[in-house]
């Protein structure tokens, strides 16, 4: 056994084994509502039992990680980047939301992203996206014929 | 020999103009995703997916098992010149490899690790060819139950034997079997798990969840910890050929490395982690020049190198004769499979052996033609490198969002590519295993589906799984693989030891 002589308790180890719980019992409570229609197989049921037991078991494991302060060190964190980066994700599947295309929220993203990783130069980015943004279209949109969300950008192409 | 008829049967296939093309752009675009640092195979195929799905089956999963290939070479590149390996199972490599980079060694560094890719994943694609009809001819025999018993092995070696934690690893596994429920049940037509949402009615997407895993939790994690760390790329200095020295130096690390790839990438024990490093520390054990380790050994960059690959062509045996995907790019070739309705196993050998056998013949061509791109032309890849990190997490970015909605264009999709990034962030940040959810969502419901077979045949009695023998011992093999890293906590720390 290794010891530490610093042992405490990992919260976030703790919220990920509560996480796990509560999936299981999500898991649990949708399978009670499945309906059995062979009287000789438990049917739809048997994988979300599996799935809810075991989800259970591993809470229970993840929780013993936790007490025991099992988890690996965390590096310190920087939350910027992960704001911005998902920030431009919210904008984009707003716009797209709206109808108005996703040209406009990828050029967004894009900009977006290349600050989270430092960049500074956030409408020289903005334009290097739309231009991404376009190639992609015309790739996808017209040459493969994938269907695209569409708005008052890309009907002008 | 019944394999070699197939194989030549197989190279007529492949060498048609147009499945030479897509072996072509399959491993052009491997290697660059290799090199790449942030996009791996897994990545570059599940982005893929939607863009192919009307393209032919043979040509785009030709193309996919290039990316394969590809992605291992280009891996090795990253590895030797900057420090931080494009995959884990380029870890070895960066050990020694980085340091013969520093030494003004790059060159044959690059070049011992090539010409081992070739000479394992040829080796290794032989045994692919030889073993697989073996394969098949015991695969046929298996009734549903053995094949549930079967895939429950995959699950706990993937998630539970080798990783760090068996904990964690199963925790993996088993939200990848959860999301594996999301949807209408197809046998009851009953929806599970999918709360009124439509979307989630016809299941989640692979591509969906693997894109998210991959490009956008990574892209969260690597600008999170931007802070911490900086890359610094090594030029290729000197010569780019090895001497004779090097040559005699190699040649016995490449083979010992087949020897460890191929078969533990042929049990479907998943990752080519565990040859890498097995590789390495053998190397380490017979080499004649022990001083040199850790300052930039040949050996150890030849064995690894030959491991990775060689356990990368084993992947595909369990994955073609049985349909089981042990790692996360096995995971994204059979969904490459299904977009087209077609499910690897014996049938598909019986069904289609000209698409089978063309994929394997288009193996022996696409390595090839890795040597010859990677060798001469590896200055080029390096320039791949000088690409602003901004710009290539940004690109990444932009090419998940569109790839996900052009295969679904609605925008609850996007919600969930966004929620599996942040789950994919949140695994790399405590150090859960990504493969598992991935090969979870995959081979759930086929694992479900098998199970339900086998207890109606049976009318609802669980014993059926230990009645057969084949079952049963499968059985036992997962319980025995299950346990045994509680007992044996040193068998996933290769990796601590070595660092």
């Amino acid at each position: 056994m290794t010891s530490s002589p610093q042992r405490r308790i990992d919260v976030a180890g703790l919220v990920i084994a509560i996480i796990l719980l509560v999936l299981a019992g999500v898991v649990w409570w949708d399978m009670s509502k499945l309906q059995i229609l062979s009287p000789y197989d438990l049917g739809p049921k048997v994988m979300p039992v599996i799935v809810s037991i075991g989800l259970a078991v591993l809470a229970i494991g993840n929780g013993i990680s936790a007490f025991r302060g099992d988890l690996p060190e965390r590096e310190s964190l920087d939350w910027t980047p992960i704001v911005l980066i998902l920030g431009g994700l919210a904008i984009l599947i707003v716009l797209i939301a709206f109808g108005w295309g996703f040209m406009i929220g990828t050029a967004i993203l894009f900009a977006a992203t290349s600050t989270a990783f430092g960049r500074r130069a956030f409408f020289v980015d903005l334009l290097i996206g739309a231009g991404l943004a376009l190639f992609v279209y015309l790739l996808l949109g017209k040459l493969l014929t994938l269907s695209l969300p569409a708005g008052p950008l890309e009907n002008l192409f | 020999m019944d394999a070699f008829v197939s194989l030549v049967n197989g190279l007529s296939v492949a060498i048609q103009p147009m499945n030479l093309l897509f072996a072509l752009i399959g491993v052009l675009l491997g290697t660059a995703v290799g090199v790449l640092p942030g996009i791996g195979p897994a990545l570059t195929v599940a982005l893929l997916l939607p863009i192919t799905f009307k393209l032919d089956p043979a040509g785009s999963i030709i193309m996919f098992a290039g990316i394969y290939y590809g992605g291992m070479y280009g891996g090795s590149t990253t590895a030797i010149l900057i420090n931080t390996p494009g995959e884990s199972a380029s870890m070895a490599t960066a050990l020694e490899g980085n340091k013969m980079a520093k030494a003004g060694r790059g060159g044959p560094a690059l070049a011992t690790s090539a010409i081992g890719s070739f000479v394992a994943g040829t080796i290794a694609t032989l045994g692919l060819t030889f073993l697989a009809p073996y394969l098949v001819d015991i695969a046929v025999s298996f009734g549903p139950e053995d094949y549930f018993a079967l895939m429950c092995v995959a699950f706990v070696t993937v998630s539970a034997t080798f990783g760090d934690s068996p904990v964690r690893g199963l925790t993996s596994l088993f939200i990848g079997l959860m999301l594996g429920l999301v949807g209408i049940d197809i046998l009851s037509g009953q929806s599970r798990l999918s709360f009124g949402v439509p979307e989630l009615y016809d299941n989640i997407e692979v591509t969906t969840l693997a894109v998210g895993l991959f490009a956008i939790g990574e892209a969260l994690y690597v600008a999170s910890r931007r802070h911490i760390q900086e890359e610094k790329l090594e030029p290729v200095r000197g010569s780019l050929w090895m001497t004779k020295e090097d040559w005699k130096r190699s040649w016995k690390p490449w083979i010992r490395g087949t020897l460890f790839g191929f078969p533990i990438g042929a049990l479907p024990a998943g990752g080519a982690e565990i040859p890498t490093f097995l590789s390495y520390s053998t190397e380490r054990r017979l080499t004649k020049h022990p001083e040199e380790f850790g300052h930039g050994a040949i050996e150890g960059v030849a064995g690894p190198e030959a491991a990775n690959n060689a356990s990368a062509a084993g992947t595909l045996v369990p994955l073609l004769t049985l349909g089981l995907p042990t790692s996360a790019t096995a995971a994204m070739l059979l969904a490459g499979f299904q977009q087209y309705g077609l499910n690897p196993g014996p049938l598909l050998f019986a069904e289609r052996p000209d698409l089978v056998w063309g994929l394997i013949a288009s193996l022996f061509i696409a390595n090839g033609m890795l040597l010859v791109l990677n060798l001469p032309l590896v200055g080029l890849w390096v320039r791949l490198l000088a690409i602003p990190q901004p710009w290539l997490y940004a690109g990444i970015l932009v090419f998940a969002t569109v790839g996900t909605i052009a295969a679904n264009p609605s925008p609850v999709e996007l919600i969930m590519l966004t929620v599996f990034g942040i789950l994919g962030f949140l695994m790399r940040r405590f150090d859960f295993p990504i493969a598992p959810v991935v090969v979870g969502l995959i081979l759930g419901p086929v694992a479900e589906s098998q199970l339900r077979r086998a207890l109606s045949i049976s009318l609802g009695d669980p014993m059926t799984l230990l009645q057969s023998t084949i079952s049963a011992t499968l059985l036992a093999i997962a319980l025995i693989a299950l346990v045994l890293p509680f007992f044996l906590k040193g068998l996933g720390r290769f990796k601590a030891v070595e660092d």
